[in-house]
C-alpha cells in the first residue's frame, strides 16, 4: 500500500493512505482545541464529497467549519439545507449518488430529521452523522442531555459514543472505514455530550493534514449507485407493499432483519478500527462497576479516582459502540460484579434499559439505574461517589 | 497549618455577558497546557447575551482529566463583575457555594461586597479573598475595559503561581492569532476589538502587559500573605 500512497492524491492534493496508517501510524502533534474545532480536523483528512449543514446550537460551529472546508477545496459540495429534514433527505441523495457524506445536528434538529434515520439504513447509506447531544424541548435547553440517543436506537444506524476530543477525532475517520465496508454499508451516528466535548478546550494528538482516507468506492457497495431499476432506487419507487401480498411484507422483514444483520456484521472492523467496542478504567478485579458512556464515563472515572481515596475499588467500562452493543464484552467486564451502577445524562435511564436486557439472566449483580442529571446539569463525580458510599453504607465526608 | 497537596485545581469564573470569561478559561486553560499540565477549559451559558449570568471552568492538573461541566467543588472562583454578588449574577447561590477548604476567591471591585457571615463562613473554611479594581487596571493599562478578563488572568496566576507570564503571553497570543472564533457575537466583539486597537499584535501587547502587571500585584499580595503555590511543578507528560 505505501507504493499507491506515493501516487495517489485526493480532489484536495492530499496523499492518499491507508486508514491504518492514518489512524495508528502516522506521526502525531498535540494541538490544543475544542470538539467542534476537532471535527473538522477530522472531516479534513476524510477526503469528504458532501456535506450539507443547518445551524442548531450546540453543534452550529461544526456545521460552520465543515464550510470552511469547502472553501478551502477540501470538500466537494457544501449548502445550507431548508431544515433538518431537508439536511438528512439531501445527504441521502448524495450519498445514492456515490458520495461520502457527513453532518452534524442536535437535540430538536435529530426529531425534525427523524424520518430520515431508517431511510438511510434501510437504503444501506453509510452517510456520517455527528451528533452534539443536547436536551429536547420543551421547556427549552440548549445544553446536554442524551435523550434523543434514546431514539435513534432501532433506526439501524450504528451509535458510537465518544468520551473526548481525541476519541470524536478518531471515531469520525474510523467511522467512514467502518459504515463503508460491502458487508456492513449502514450509517454511523458519532454522539458526543454538546458543549461537554464541542464547546471544551483539550490537548488532541493530530496526524499530518496533507494525508487522508482514501475516497469513497461506491462501486463497493452492496446496492449500486442510484438506479431506478435496482434498489434502493427501485423500493423507492415502487416499493414492496405495493404488491401488497405475504411476500411483500416478507420481503420488507427480512429487509429491516439484514440492515441489523449489517451492525452486528460490524464488530470485527471496529475492533480493528477503535482497539475495542469498551474501555476499562480502575480496579480491574472490582466488584462496585460503574457503566457508562461519553461524558458519563467521564465523570465514572473522576468517581473511580475519588472512591480509591477513600479506598473503595471500583472500576468503569465505558461503551465505546450503542449499535452494535458490545454484549460479550460487558457480560465479561462485570463477571466480578455486585453492583452496577450506570450514571446517564437523561432522565428515563436508556442505557441502564440496554444494559438490563444484556444481562439477564447473564449476571448475578444488583443493577443500579443512576445517578441521572439531565436537561444540561452538570454531573459531579461527587454524586457518583456518594451514591455508591451510600450502597456501602460508608460515611459521606468527600463533599465539603 | 498542614501543608496543601494538590493533584488539581477546578476554577470557576462567574461573570455577566461580554466581559471575556469564555476567553479567559481558555487563555487560562492553554497556558497551563504550555506550561506543561494536564488543562481542560469549557464555558456555560444559556442564549448569550451581554449583562446576563456567564460562566466558565478551567481545569489544571498534574494527571489526565476527564471531569466535565460545572465546577461545582472549585478551588478557586473568579468574580468578574461585581453584580455576581450584589445581583446574584451566578448560575450558583451564594457564588461561593462548593468551595473547597483553602481556597481562593478573586473579586473585581474596588469595595468589600461581602457580609459579616460571609466573611466567616469562608474564614472557617479557611478560603483567602483578594479583591482589587481589575476593570479601572485594565482601563488605565489597556485603555480598555474590555481587557478586564486579562486582569483577572493576571492576578490569578501571580497568586497560585501555576504559570509564569511567559505562558500567559502564550495563551494570549493562541487566542488572538487564532483565524476563527466561535460565534457571529465572538466575531463582531472581535472586531470592533481589532477597530479600537487598531493592529491585533497592539492587541496582544496591551493584554499581556495587563495581566503582566496584576501578576506582579497578585505576587505581591500572596507572599505578603504566606500563600504557597497552588500546584507542584508539572511532571514531563506524553
Amino acid at each position: 500500500m505505501q507504493k499507491l500512497s506515493e501516487e495517489l492524491k485526493n480532489r484536495a492534493g492530499q496523499r492518499i493512505v491507508d486508514p491504518e496508517y492514518l489512524l495508528f501510524e502516522a506521526p502525531r502533534e498535540k494541538v490544543f482545541m475544542t470538539g467542534s474545532e476537532v471535527v473538522k480536523e477530522a472531516v479534513k483528512r476524510a477526503s469528504v464529497d458532501a456535506s450539507v449543514s443547518y445551524p442548531i446550537t450546540p453543534q452550529s460551529e461544526a456545521a460552520h467549519l465543515i464550510g470552511e472546508l469547502w472553501v478551502e477545496g477540501y470538500v466537494g459540495v457544501y449548502f445550507r439545507g431548508e431544515s433538518e429534514f431537508g439536511v438528512m433527505s439531501e445527504l441521502a441523495g448524495c450519498a445514492m449518488a456515490g458520495a461520502r457524506t457527513i453532518t452534524t445536528t442536535s437535540g430538536p434538529g435529530t426529531l425534525r430529521a427523524m424520518e430520515n434515520f431508517p431511510m438511510w439504513a434501510g437504503s444501506r447509506l453509510p452517510i456520517q452523522l455527528v451528533l452534539m447531544a443536547r436536551g429536547i424541548n420543551s421547556p427549552l435547553s440548549i445544553q446536554p442531555d442524551d435523550l434523543e440517543v434514546s431514539f435513534l436506537l432501532d433506526t439501524g444506524c450504528m451509535i458510537w459514543y465518544a468520551e473526548n476530543a481525541q476519541e470524536l477525532f478518531d471515531m469520525i475517520l474510523a467511522g467512514f472505514v467502518v459504515a463503508e465496508q460491502p458487508d456492513v454499508h449502514v450509517p454511523v451516528v458519532n454522539v458526543i455530550n454538546g458543549f461537554f466535548i464541542s464547546h471544551t478546550r483539550e490537548s488532541v494528538m493530530l496526524p499530518p493534514d496533507d494525508i487522508a482516507l482514501p475516497p469513497y468506492n461506491p462501486y463497493k457497495a452492496p446496492m449500486p449507485p442510484i438506479d431506478m431499476e435496482m434498489p434502493p432506487g427501485r423500493f423507492l419507487r415502487d416499493p414492496f407493499v405495493m404488491k401488497s401480498n405475504y411476500i411483500s411484507y416478507a420481503t420488507h422483514t427480512s429487509w429491516q432483519f439484514e440492515v441489523r444483520a449489517a451492525i452486528e456484521r460490524a464488530r470485527p472492523y471496529i475492533k480493528k478500527y477503535l482497539g475495542s467496542l469498551i474501555e476499562e478504567f480502575g480496579d480491574p478485579e472490582a466488584e462496585i462497576v460503574l457503566v457508562s458512556a461519553g461524558t458519563g464515563a467521564a465523570q465514572s472515572k473522576e468517581a473511580v479516582r475519588l472512591l480509591e481515596d477513600e479506598g473503595v475499588k471500583a472500576k468503569v467500562v465505558k461503551l465505546r459502540t450503542i449499535r452494535p452493543f458490545p454484549i460479550n464484552e460487558l457480560r465479561e467486564a462485570v463477571k466480578n460484579a455486585k453492583v452496577i451502577f450506570v450514571p446517564e445524562f437523561n432522565v428515563v435511564g436508556w442505557l441502564e434499559r440496554e444494559i438490563r436486557r444484556y444481562l439477564y439472566k447473564h449476571s448475578d449483580a444488583e443493577i443500579i439505574g443512576g445517578p441521572r442529571v439531565a436537561g444540561g446539569m452538570t454531573m459531579p463525580p461527587e454524586i457518583i461517589v456518594k451514591d455508591v458510599l451510600n450502597y456501602l453504607g460508608k460515611e459521606v465526608k468527600h463533599v465539603y | 497549618m498542614t501543608e496543601i497537596k494538590r493533584k488539581r485545581v477546578g476554577i470557576r469564573m462567574p461573570a455577566i455577558g461580554g466581559q471575556g470569561a469564555v476567553t479567559a478559561a481558555h487563555i487560562i486553560a492553554t497556558a497551563a497546557d504550555y506550561e506543561g499540565y494536564y488543562a481542560v477549559s469549557n464555558p456555560f451559558f444559556g442564549a448569550e447575551k451581554r449583562m446576563a449570568p456567564a460562566e466558565s471552568y478551567a481545569r489544571i492538573g498534574l494527571e489526565p482529566i476527564f471531569d466535565r461541566g460545572e465546577v461545582v467543588y472549585p478551588d478557586i472562583i473568579m468574580v468578574f463583575h461585581p453584580q455576581v454578588i450584589t445581583m446574584g449574577k451566578s448560575y450558583t447561590m451564594p457564588f461561593y457555594s462548593g468551595i473547597k477548604r483553602n481556597g481562593l476567591i478573586i473579586i473585581n471591585s474596588e469595595e468589600d461586597l461581602l457580609s459579616k457571615e460571609d466573611r466567616e463562613y469562608l474564614e472557617s473554611l479557611n478560603v483567602r479573598i483578594f479583591s482589587f479594581p481589575a476593570t479601572q487596571m485594565a482601563a488605565e493599562i489597556a485603555g480598555t475595559e474590555l481587557a478586564t478578563n486579562m486582569a483577572m488572568i493576571g492576578a490569578l496566576f501571580g497568586i497560585t503561581r501555576i504559570v509564569g507570564t511567559e505562558a500567559i503571553e502564550e495563551g494570549i497570543k493562541a487566542r488572538f492569532l487564532k483565524k476563527f472564533v466561535a460565534s457571529g457575537g465572538t466575531a463582531s466583539l472581535d472586531s470592533a476589538l481589532e477597530r479600537k486597537f487598531k493592529k491585533k499584535l497592539e492587541l496582544i501587547e496591551k493584554n499581556v502587559n495587563t495581566a503582566k502587571a496584576t501578576y506582579e500585584l497578585g505576587l505581591k499580595w500572596a507572599e505578603e500573605h504566606g500563600i504557597e503555590p497552588f500546584l507542584p511543578r508539572p511532571t514531563a507528560k506524553v
